[in-house]
This record gives C-alpha cells, sequence and structure tokens, in this order.
C-alpha cells in the first residue's frame, strides 16, 4: 500500500515504513537505546529527503523515549536534577544545532555534515563499543576479573557543585552542561536523541551509577528533542506528521518485543551485537562519501524560493 | 458549462485548414493519502472543412507540463577524499514534470525550427540563463536535471505512442508518477504535417493535495507552530498508549 508524505512529497510503502519502525523499534528495546541513529540513514536509503528524516525521526524518538521514561519513573530510576542540568545544555545546543543545520543547508552542504557526523560518530562509538564488549566477553571467560574502580579525574576538581542525591554525585554542572550541549548540537543535526552517545558520557566521564542513566538520559532527550522538533517545524517546515505516525506505530510495538527479546540475552552478546551493526551503518555511508558516486548531480530547492 | 459552451461556439465558427477537438479523461488529479500515480488519457479529433491538405501524413504530439520553478543542481566533486557538493547552476525555468508523447518519431514529426517556435522537446522547455561564469560546462547542469528526473519518471519522452486512427482520431496516454508536486498542468496538443505545426490546442488539468494532505500540508506551512505541537501531542499519547499497552500484557 503506498502512501503520499504530504511533507516530503514522495509517495512510500506504509508497509515497508511500518516494518523499518518495527525493526529498530525490537533494536532500541534490545539495546536501550532511541533508535534514531540507525532510523535516520534507513530513512535517507529508501529515498526520503535528508532534511525530512532528520525533522521527522525528533518526532519519533519524542514518542518512543516517553514511553520508556515511563517505565523509568516508576522504577524511581530517573535523576530530575541531573536531567535537568543536562537539559538547560541540551536545549541551547538545540537551537545552536539548528541555526547551524540551516546556514549549511543554504550553503547546499547539509547532507554531506548530516553524513559526516554519522560515519564520525557511529565509527567512533561502534569501534569503541566493539573492543570493550570483545574483552567483557574474554574476561568472562576467565573466572573472576578485577572489578573496575571508580576514579577521580579533572571531572572532579571543577567549581559550581552541586549534590545530585539519585546518582549519588556531588560534582560540578559544568560538564553536565557541556555533554548536554553537544547532544543538543548532535540531536538537532543529526536526528537522533543522542542517547547513544549521552549513556556513554554519563557513565565514562560523570560517573553516574548505570541504572539511573538511561532513564535520566531519556527524561531529558524528550525535552532536547521535543524542541528540536518545533524548532524544525517552524523553520524548516520539514517535520511530515504521516511518516512520523508510520514510524512510531512500528517503532512502539517493536521496542516492546525487543524489550523481552533483550532480557533473554546476555549483556556482552547484545553490546557486540549493535557495535556490529552500527560499524555496518557506517561502513555504508562511509562508503557512499567516499566511493565515486553513480550520479554526480543533485537538484535542490533554488535560493530564496 | 464554460468548456462545453467555448466548444460549442468554436465548432460554429468556420474553420480554415484543421482544428483540434480535444477530450480529457479527467481534468483533475486529487493527490489524496493512498496517491499511487495516474493515467491521464488525452483524446480527440481533427475537425476539417475541406479534404485533407497534402504535404506529409498526419501527426499529433501531446505534451503535459507540471508547474515551472526553478531548479539548484548542484555537482559534486572530490574534496580532500570525499564527495562533496560544489559548483552549483541555477536552472531558471524547468517544470516539475514533462511529458512528450508523439505519433511517429520525434524528428519525424516536428523540424527543429517549429521545436525552436513552440516550445515541444524536453531541452526547449527548460531554460538556464543565469549560470555563473566562473562554472565550466554550465550545458552539462541542465543535462543533469533531465537526466535525473527522466529516471524518476518526472520527465517522459513517449515516441510513437499516440494513435490516430484514420488520420481524424487520436489518442495518447501519460502516466503521472506518485510523487508529484501540486499545480496547474498544462496540456499542449499539436497536429503537424511534414513537421510543420497546423494547429495547437491547449488545456490543464489541476494537481492538487485532496483530504488528509491538503490540510496537513497547509498546516504545516501557516500554523506551524500549532503544526509541531501536534506533532508533539501525537508523539507523547503514542509514547504513552505503548507504556500503558505494555502494562496490561505484563500483568
Amino acid at each position: 500500500m503506498q502512501v503520499y508524505l504530504p511533507i516530503a512529497e514522495v509517495s512510500v510503502n506504509a508497509f515497508l515504513l511500518l516494518g523499518l519502525g518495527g525493526i529498530v523499534g525490537i533494536l532500541s528495546g534490545m539495546f536501550g537505546v532511541g533508535g534514531g541513529f540507525l532510523m535516520t540513514p534507513l530513512l535517507f536509503f529508501i529515498g526520503i529527503p535528508p532534511a525530512v528524516a532528520v525533522a521527522t525521526e525528533a518526532v519519533q524518538i519524542v514518542a518512543s523515549s516517553f514511553s520508556g521514561v515511563l517505565a523509568h519513573l516508576r522504577r524511581k530510576s530517573v535523576d530530575l536534577r541531573m536531567g535537568t542540568v543536562l537539559l538547560i545544555g541540551g536545549l541551547v545546543g538545540a537551537a545552536l544545532g539548528v541555526l547551524l543545520f540551516n546556514y549549511l543547508k543554504s550553503l547546499g552542504q547539509v547532507d554531506l555534515l548530516v553524513k559526516l557526523c554519522y560515519v564520525v560518530f557511529l565509527g567512533v562509538i561502534g569501534g569503541l563499543m566493539f573492543v570493550e564488549s570483545w574483552r567483557a566477553i574474554r574476561r568472562s571467560k576467565v573466572v573472576g576479573g578485577p572489578p573496575l574502580r571508580k576514579k577521580h579525574g579533572w571531572v572532579h576538581a571543577l567549581p559550581f557543585k552541586l549534590k545530585f542525591r539519585v546518582s549519588g554525585l556531588y560534582i560540578s554542572v559544568i560538564p553536565p552542561l557541556i555533554v548536554g550541549l553537544l547532544v543538543g548540537i548532535l540531536a538537532a543535526i543529526m536526528g537522533v536523541g543522542g542517547g547513544f552517545i549521552m549513556v556513554p558520557a554519563m557513565i565514562y566521564l560523570l560517573g553516574m551509577p548505570t541504572k539511573v542513566v538511561i532513564g535520566t538520559s531519556l527524561f531529558q532527550i524528550i525535552f532536547v528533542t521535543a524542541f528540536t522538533t518545533m524548532l524544525h517545524a517552524t523553520t524548516n517546515f520539514t517535520v511530515d506528521i504521516v511518516l512520523a505516525v508510520l514510524l512510531l506505530v512500528g517503532g512502539v510495538i517493536g521496542a516492546q518485543v525487543g524489550a523481552r527479546i533483550g532480557v533473554k540475552m546476555k549483556a556482552e552478546q547484545l553490546r557486540i551485537l549493535l557495535a556490529i551493526m552500527v560499524l555496518v551503518v557506517c561502513g555504508k555511508l562511509a562508503l557512499d562519501l567516499l566511493l565515486v558516486p553513480s550520479e554526480l548531480y543533485s537538484l535542490g530547492a533554488a535560493r530564496g524560493h | 458549462m464554460l468548456r462545453l459552451l467555448s466548444l460549442l461556439v468554436l465548432l460554429a465558427l468556420p474553420v480554415q485548414g484543421e482544428e483540434i477537438v480535444l477530450g480529457l479523461s479527467r481534468d483533475e488529479v486529487a493527490i489524496t493519502a493512498n496517491f499511487d500515480g495516474s493515467d491521464v488519457m488525452i483524446f480527440g479529433a481533427v475537425k476539417r472543412e475541406a479534404p485533407a491538405p497534402g504535404g506529409g501524413p498526419l501527426e499529433v504530439i501531446i505534451t503535459l507540463a507540471g508547474p515551472s520553478e526553478s531548479v539548484l543542481v548542484r555537482r559534486k566533486e572530490r574534496r580532500l577524499g570525499i564527495w562533496v557538493n560544489t559548483d552549483s547552476v541555477e536552472v531558471d525555468v524547468a517544470p516539475s514534470f514533462y511529458a512528450v508523447a508523439t505519433s511517429a518519431p520525434f524528428r519525424d514529426v516536428l523540424t527543429e525550427v517549429e521545436d525552436l517556435r513552440y516550445g515541444v522537446s524536453i531541452p526547449r522547455v527548460i531554460r538556464s540563463v543565469g549560470a555563473p561564469a566562473d562554472v565550466a560546462n554550465s550545458e552539462t547542469f541542465t543535462e543533469a536535471l533531465i537526466r535525473i528526473r527522466a529516471a524518476s519518471g518526472l520527465y517522459q519522452v513517449l515516441d510513437s505512442q499516440v494513435n490516430i486512427e484514420e488520420e481524424t482520431l487520436f489518442r495518447g496516454q501519460i502516466a503521472l508518477p506518485a510523487a508529484l508536486t501540486e499545480g496547474e498542468y498544462v496540456a499542449r496538443i499539436f497536429i503537424t504535417r511534414g513537421g510543420v505545426v497546423m494547429d495547437e490546442y491547449q488545456t490543464s488539468i489541476a494537481v492538487y493535495k485532496a483530504g488528509l494532505e491538503r490540510w496537513l500540508f497547509e498546516m504545516s506551512r501557516n500554523q506551524p507552530f500549532w503544526y509541531g505541537l501536534m506533532s508533539l501531542a501525537i508523539a507523547i499519547s503514542a509514547g504513552w498508549l505503548a507504556s500503558a499497552a505494555f502494562r496490561i500484557f505484563a500483568r
């Protein structure tokens, strides 16, 4: 069944979108990531204009993270104070990101920027995760590996300290503000919630306990992506609600299925699978940038229209 | 009604040479949510008072053009190992859709001079004047535009696809693709003999988004703030529903 998307102005198969939403939903449920970093490139592949894909994906992330954060609130695993600090940084970052996005759009370089961001971040995160989980699998074979000790780095020497009770931390507000800011910029440019960057940053940089990380990250992602959605909707008119709804339906169902598959698998196996998947998407995008394109020319709307 | 009236008036007028009388299978195309392309049948007859004149067999050309707009064509070049958009040329006038159907191979139907005069073939309907001086081979940009749009079915050359019966009745079919821009689509019909245009007829087909598509598109442009809020409301309620449904299943 073909569906005409009113904003993207392309006609796509509804079942394809439902399926994509479902598959990405399963993965996001399994791995605890928003799935935006997979969905947006997939939307590029099926021919949705990148500007529409990025803006619309933000809507889907709002839905899936809202669904997720409700579950975490019930388990009281959301650090609202930390979430708010991250959020302040995130909102400023999102505004900067949309400005940058619009500026590059006028230069005709937005596709390049979005794709470069993807290649770099997917490559780095995928690579790190692959190495880390590979080591974890090998360590689990050796009985009783040494436990990791909590480190006190430069992060703890900064001023403006604040007490984060749920996380059990007493640290400066500067690092969370910066983390929030960077993730906000990425959210606006890449159409992702930034969970796949935020989560490692919160664990390794801020030293937050893993059990509150996902909920807190989801909490602030809702607001940052909602803000991004509004900015894209009012400045670029690129939010396609029909596309968003089709992705949403598949996504929320898939996420529930994925969460059930996820509990049956070992954490290291999950992480290495996710790492491989991230690297495959990264490789495909990198090849597109490096190989001679089959069509050297591309069409765009003329300036001042 | 008005159209019928004008047709009758036309028919009543004394005719010199040959004249086109036209019918369309549809004079509007509504893009609804499940729009999957559409076929437009263009048919008509050649009306003549005197016996058919000489000068070669009767041929028919049908063109259908979407609304014109200017398009920015960008070219990629390799910079620092990766492919980046560099040069760009603004093509001033290019129809968003263009199909030209003929009753015989194009060059047999219309001479170069007549093509130039009436603007029938695809390169003749595209106008590019303002190519910047620093861009070499700016005509390759126009060629690329035609190539890209032809690949997605937006520019069609339908040689020998118009049927003519008894030098009088003719019929052609043009397939509109699913990815269509809205606006006034102009259909032009030419009858030629020996490559020279004998008569020209012009009519239009309205292509517009309808129903929900129309409403959403207008809202996204006219009330972007509320459109954004509505999108978020849908997202939040879907997220809440999924979570609530999952809790019921989990029990």
